[in-house]
């Protein structure tokens, strides 16, 4: 055994890796709950993968076929049905783990530095994850994903100048047809994928640079002992691996809920309109994307068309977006943790989160008076969380932060 | 600290309450079918009526005739005697016999594929659909539809519905329903039991991962660990 791992050490850094990035691997002993995330993230990302490697071998990425490919693998194809399941649950799955991955370093300040490309990488990551899960949501040529996309797509239509060329070229046709199939197919199951893999790889190189963040939001590099190992610090490995497997069983157990018992969650996860195949002639009464994209296509709605086109609103959502990617720089708190900041920052943040939710939910509704006022308030609410950071995150009263790790 | 996650999980909670728009009704209350997909005397009731009163004018396109038979317990000798009226083969997809143009001609559309319109319109519209027929002389086949106004299909139950006691006719409709939630999703017969299974397994799991944590983690809590230095 010894003389294969020397034989393997002296052609490639096999020791080296495991040891810097598992078993040497130091990381602050109090993880909480919010610390789950991240393992089932790439959890989430690798089960995406194998199970759409066995979707795309039965899937027909062809406008008058799709839809029955769709189908045929839910009936003809041998587990087909559960490969189907796992993929469409595994994409809202993704975004809950993911939303909850964020939010943990809203809490505990993880953005701030050293750790900002960590949290660029994340929202490079987020973005393409968004991507990826729309142009997934296109595949099975459904009402809903005939006319989302054709909703999503218009949208750089109206761009200034170049709009029509732009969506032209985006589309290959005049509308949302085979050949945007077809394209999207080739995006979804190679490009994304490859993007996001890459992604993954440098936001946890960076990790791993400067180390994690913990739930005090202190370094656990300023302790350390005489042989230079952080006091407060664990090898990731055995510790965290054998933690972070009770949270993937935990994972599973609430994953395979859903699979096996309400695979469309009332429609959360799989849209009834989408059970109805795509007609360009027949458009829905109500069109809405999957929740995990509503915050945005809400914040869209509630900005009014200015000049007669819809590009202010464009703006305005990818926005929304864009402006989390400032947020190390935004926030100008002495204290990293929630744990110790300052009263008008937990408030801040509390209002956030029920603006991002309250968006949500509005991006489901139907168009109405009411709505569109309260998806007007909350989007002033959702933008004011960031615009006024510089200010409130400095004042009120900061507690003292502790030199060591508090449980 | 507590405090912001138990409120984070109530929230996350609350959103998980069904919004889901019903299909469009007519504005009117659709009944619960209440349909059981565990009873297998009640799909094979369903099946027979469905090929019997429906399968003339709808396909159900996805669904082939030897996985009902498979799926519903029927041998492949009752189904090609029962079951099968438009195909030659056991192995084919059922497809009504009616003609795209002839249809439109006569009923100024073609019939819907009703392959998942469970799935898309859900068991209880189906359940309230074939049962809100009321006489209405203004309409071609003296028939219309509560919840569907104006709509091209005759009321072809009728006879069903004269013969029967109310709650009879509610429970053919219902297996009828159940039938179309089969063919809507054949899986559902077996992924709750694999789920189960799939729960059961992983919760044996859960408490072996468990105690492999709590066994490591006594390391952590002494500051045991570093003694291997």
């Amino acid at each position: 055994m010894d003389n294969n791992k020397n034989w393997i050490d002296q052609r490639f850094p096999l020791s080296k890796v495991w040891n810097e990035h598992l078993a040497e691997y130091y990381t602050p002993r109090t993880f909480n709950f919010w610390y789950f995330f991240g393992s089932l993230a790439m959890l989430v990302l690798v089960m995406q993968i194998v199970t759409g490697i066995f979707l795309t071998m039965h899937f027909k990425p062809d406008e008058t076929n799709a839809f029955a490919s769709v189908e045929y693998i839910m009936r003809d194809v041998n587990w087909g049905w559960l490969m189907r399941y796992m993929h469409s649950t595994g994409a809202s799955a993704f975004f809950i783990v993911i939303y909850l991955h964020m939010y943990r370093a809203l809490l505990y300040g993880s953005y701030k530095a050293p750790r900002e490309l960590i949290w660029i990488l994340g929202m490079a990551l987020y973005i393409a994850l968004m991507a990826e899960a729309f142009m997934g949501y296109v595949l099975p040529w459904g009402q809903m994903s005939y006319w989302g996309a054709q909703v999503i797509i218009s949208l750089f239509g109206s761009v200034p100048f170049i709009g029509t060329d732009l969506l032209i070229w985006i589309l290959g046709d005049y509308a949302v047809g085979d050949p945007a199939l077809n394209r999207f197919f080739s995006l979804h199951v190679i490009a994304l994928p490859l993007i996001l893999v890459v992604l993954v790889f440098l936001h946890i190189v960076a990790l791993h640079t400067v180390g994690s963040n913990n739930p005090d939001g202190i370094e656990i590099k300023k302790n350390k002992d005489k042989n230079g190992i952080p006091k407060d610090g664990i090898p990731f490995h055995p510790y965290y691996s054998v933690k972070d497997i009770v949270g993937v069983v935990v994972f599973l157990m609430i994953f395979s809920a859903v699979v096996f018992f309400s695979p469309a969650l009332n429609g959360y996860f799989l849209e009834q309109a989408n059970f109805v195949e795509a007609n360009p002639l027949k458009t829905p009464d109500h069109i809405a994307p999957l929740w995990y994209l509503t915050p945005f296509y809400s914040v869209l709605r509630a900005v009014p068309p200015m000049f007669g086109s819809q590009f202010p609103g464009v703006v305005v959502m990818f926005s929304a977006l864009l402006i989390l990617i400032a947020l190390p720089w935004l926030d100008r708190s002495k204290v990293n943790s929630i744990r110790y900041r300052s009263w008008p920052y937990k408030v801040a943040l509390g209002i956030f989160v029920v603006s991002f939710i309250v968006l949500g939910w509005l991006g489901m509704q139907p168009v109405t008076p009411v709505y569109v006022f309260l998806a007007k308030f909350f989007t002033i609410a959702y933008f004011a969380f960031f615009i006024l950071m510089p200010w409130f995150s400095t004042i009120g009263k900061t507690k003292p932060v502790p030199q060591r790790l508090t449980e | 600290m507590k405090k912001i996650s138990s409120t984070t999980v109530l929230i996350l909670a609350s959103l998980l309450v069904s919004f889901n728009a019903p299909a469009s009704n007519n504005g009117i209350r659709l009944d619960s079918a209440n349909t059981d997909i565990n009873n297998q005397k009640s799909l094979q009731n369903g099946a027979k009526l469905f090929m019997n009163y429906c399968s003339g004018c709808h396909s159900i396109s996805f669904m082939r005739y030897n996985r009902i038979g498979k799926d519903l317990g029927f041998s492949n000798a009752d189904v090609e005697k029962h079951l099968m009226f438009n195909a030659n083969k056991i192995g084919e997809r059922v497809i009504s016999s009616m003609s795209k143009t002839g249809a439109v001609k006569w009923f100024g559309l073609s019939p819907p594929d009703l392959s998942l319109v469970a799935r898309s319109k859900g068991t209880d519209w189906i359940y309230t659909y074939l049962r809100s027929f009321y006489k209405d002389k203004s309409r071609p086949f003296g028939v219309n539809n509560k919840i569907l106004q104006n709509v091209s299909m005759p009321d072809v139950l009728w006879e069903l519905k004269q013969n029967k006691s109310s709650a009879d006719f509610d429970q053919t409709v219902r297996d009828i329903t159940n039938f179309l939630d089969y063919v809507g999703e054949p899986a559902k017969l077996v992924r709750f039991q694999l789920g189960y299974k799939v729960l059961g397994f992983l919760s044996i799991l859960l408490v072996f991962s468990y105690l492999l944590k709590k066994e490591y983690w006594k390391d952590v809590k002494y500051g045991k660990w570093r003694a291997k230095d």
